[in-house]
């Protein structure tokens, strides 16, 4: 707490002016508030969609009533994991990104992209492979955040911390080529067809069919995560800096990064293990939504966790509107949108940045 | 012992040594000025200066108390790095970005206070880029860029300023303007220590200058003891004129030394 008068001898004061810095305060707060109610609505579009429509009210009131019926079944065991996991795995996905864009200074950061994603896949293939998963539920949630902690500790000693674009991105394309080549490997040495075809389409990445209890197994590491993440806003706005003026604003970085890359594996690699990979979420939201909060890495965290949940929903929501019998995974569905964007992208950073 | 204190530094970067055994002193209330030739070592004495790199020998002591035992937090508050061609990754509002010199001040989970608000104010003013404030550091020349940076490196309200080349891109108003404001801020006991390659300017606002040249301190001082031609001569390779105005003595390099056999 700094008292006006110790700060020493100090440049003569001007008046602040109180109508620039009210204004910028609601700035601050306005386009978390627009996103919170956009996911809120997302969350309840997401319980009220589905094959059988069901009155909300009536339902609601059974569910809570601790006698379900039919329609609080459905509601409680199929629609509401559905959506919890769109926020938890969305929030994920939009927190690493904007904490991984900051931190690499980076626009072309993201989880799905420099193969942290994949990574996390491999993690859990792997356990589910050697049968860790039958021993415990924690299995695949741990090993897919171990596949995502060594793909980013391996990203950082590939491209270094400055690291250009086109290094990050190279780095993140050997990245991936190696979890994808040891997950079919992995696919290769199933022991049944089967096997393969479950592992597949969990691989290409769904909210569909999950329970309570993979919101329960996912919870704990992504909110560890979120915790990390959301705390390194100061030193990321730092970092905007540079390495030593952050420094010399009186970071570790060293701690600072272990944080970040820690964060990062913990809620990528959870969203992972219940999900499967589901990319572009964490590069497209940090970007629409980093003019609204004035490009400033610290307050494009929670906003960005935000976003994040409110485009899962919406694509995952999407996903289930086409009337047919197989619905469009999604993780196909976010690459479809994110793919283009991605080239949009990178487009747009040749021109300003090489 | 008082003030800012290097007793024999050394540090080797990538197996080359940056500084061999430097000493260095700069007392409260004064401006010192880093002089030398490119890659004599200016910028990493700065760093170890400001405790941004551990020297490999030697001691930084600030106040006599030395740097490696201070708190980061309290070097923070304290001391104020500004380096030279700092990047901005993000295009911040300007009022935003020099906001971030009051990190130190605000502790981690504390918002801006009236007094963060004020203090950036008065440092923008200082620098004379209230009028930017709400422009975008990306849409900004490069001086009024640097005098954004230097209101960030004052906002902070620190104890010792180190600023690496703070002027090379201002215009002759501003580069005044600058010095002007070191020599106001020194004159509150505070410290400032800058590397500047304008020796005309280094010997009219320093109170004192330190020459060095691949990694060693040549000479340092009062800036007429430092800037004589041999000094001068042997660090640079080049030749200096001394001027003698009704406004003061100033040094300028008039021509390079290896040039004698040349012809042109």
């Amino acid at each position: 707490m700094t008292a006006p008068g110790t700060d020493r001898g100090g440049p003569r004061a001007g008046r602040p002016s109180e109508g620039t810095r009210r204004s910028a305060g609601t700035a601050t707060v306005l386009p978390l508030v627009v996103l919170t109610i956009l996911v809120l609505a997302l969350f309840a579009a997401s319980l009220a969609t589905g094959h059988i429509s069901l009155p909300p009210i009536p339902t609601l009131a059974a569910a809570l009533g601790g006698d379900p019926g039919l329609p609080g079944l459905i509601l409680v065991e199929i629609r509401l994991p559905r959506a919890v996991l769109g926020i938890v795995v969305g929030g994920s996905l939009g927190l690493a990104g904007a904490a991984l864009q900051g931190l690499l200074r980076n626009p072309l950061a993201d989880p799905g992209v420099i193969g942290v994603s994949s990574s996390a896949g491999l993690g859990a293939v792997l356990a589910i492979h050697f049968g860790l998963a039958t021993g415990s539920d924690l299995a695949v949630p741990v090993a897919a955040t171990a596949g995502a902690a060594a793909a980013v500790a391996l990203l950082l000693v590939l491209a270094g911390r400055d690291a250009g674009p086109l290094t990050l991105v190279l780095a993140g394309v050997a990245v991936n080529a190696f979890a994808g080549a040891l997950i079919s490997l992995a696919l290769n040495l199933a022991p049944s067809p089967y096997a393969v075809v479950e592992a597949v389409f969990w691989l290409l990445g769904s909210l569909a069919d999950r329970s309570l209890s993979h919101v329960a197994v996912a919870l704990p590491l992504t909110l560890i995560g979120w915790l990390l993440l959301a705390t390194a806003a100061r030193p990321l706005d730092a970092l905007t800096l540079g390495d030593d003026v952050a420094r010399s604003l009186g970071f570790d970085l060293s701690r600072v990064k272990a944080q970040i890359v820690l964060g990062a594996a913990c809620c990528v690699g959870a969203g992972v293990a219940v999900s499967g990979a589901i990319g572009f979420v964490g590069l497209v939201v940090p970007h629409l939504l980093r003019p609204f909060v004035g490009h400033e890495p610290g307050r494009l965290l929670i906003a960005s966790g935000l976003g994040g949940a409110a485009l899962l929903l919406a694509a995952d929501l999407t996903a289930r509107l086409p009337p047919m019998t197989h619905e469009p995974r999604l993780g196909v569905v976010t690459a479809l949108i994110g793919a283009p964007f991605f080239l949009h992208l990178i487009v747009r950073t040749r021109r300003t940045l090489a | 012992m008082n003030g800012l204190v290097a007793r024999d530094v050394a540090v080797s970067l990538g197996g080359r040594e940056a500084l061999r055994g430097v000493a260095f002193t700069a007392g409260h209330g004064r401006v010192v000025g880093l002089i030398g030739p490119n890659g004599a070592g200016k910028t990493t004495l700065l760093r170890v200066l400001g405790g941004l790199m551990a020297p490999d020998r030697g001691v930084v002591t600030l106040g006599g108390i030395e740097m490696a035992a201070m708190p980061r937090a309290t070097r923070a508050k304290r001391i104020s790095y500004l380096p030279a061609d700092a990047p901005v990754h993000w295009p911040l509002r300007v009022d935003r970005l020099v906001m971030l010199g009051r990190i130190p001040c605000a502790g981690l989970w504390r918002g801006s206070s009236d007094a963060d608000a004020r203090m950036t104010e008065a440092a923008m003013s200082r620098t004379d880029v209230l009028h930017l404030a709400d422009r975008t550091v990306s849409s900004l020349s490069s001086g009024e860029r640097t005098r954004v940076l230097i209101a960030r490196a004052l906002a902070g309200d620190p104890e010792v300023l180190l600023a690496d080349e703070p002027v090379a891109s201002l215009d002759p108003y501003h580069q005044l303007r600058v010095m002007e404001l070191f020599r106001d801020f020194a004159a509150g006991d505070r410290i400032v220590v800058s590397v500047l390659h304008d020796l005309t300017l280094a010997a009219r606002f320093c109170d004192d200058l330190v020459l060095v040249a691949e990694g060693r301190v040549v000479r340092d001082g009062h800036p007429e003891e430092v800037l004589t031609s041999g000094a001068v001569g042997g660090a640079y390779g080049v030749e200096t004129v001394t001027v003698s105005t009704a406004a003061g003595t100033f040094v300028a390099p008039w021509r390079r030394l290896d040039t004698g056999n040349e012809t042109p």
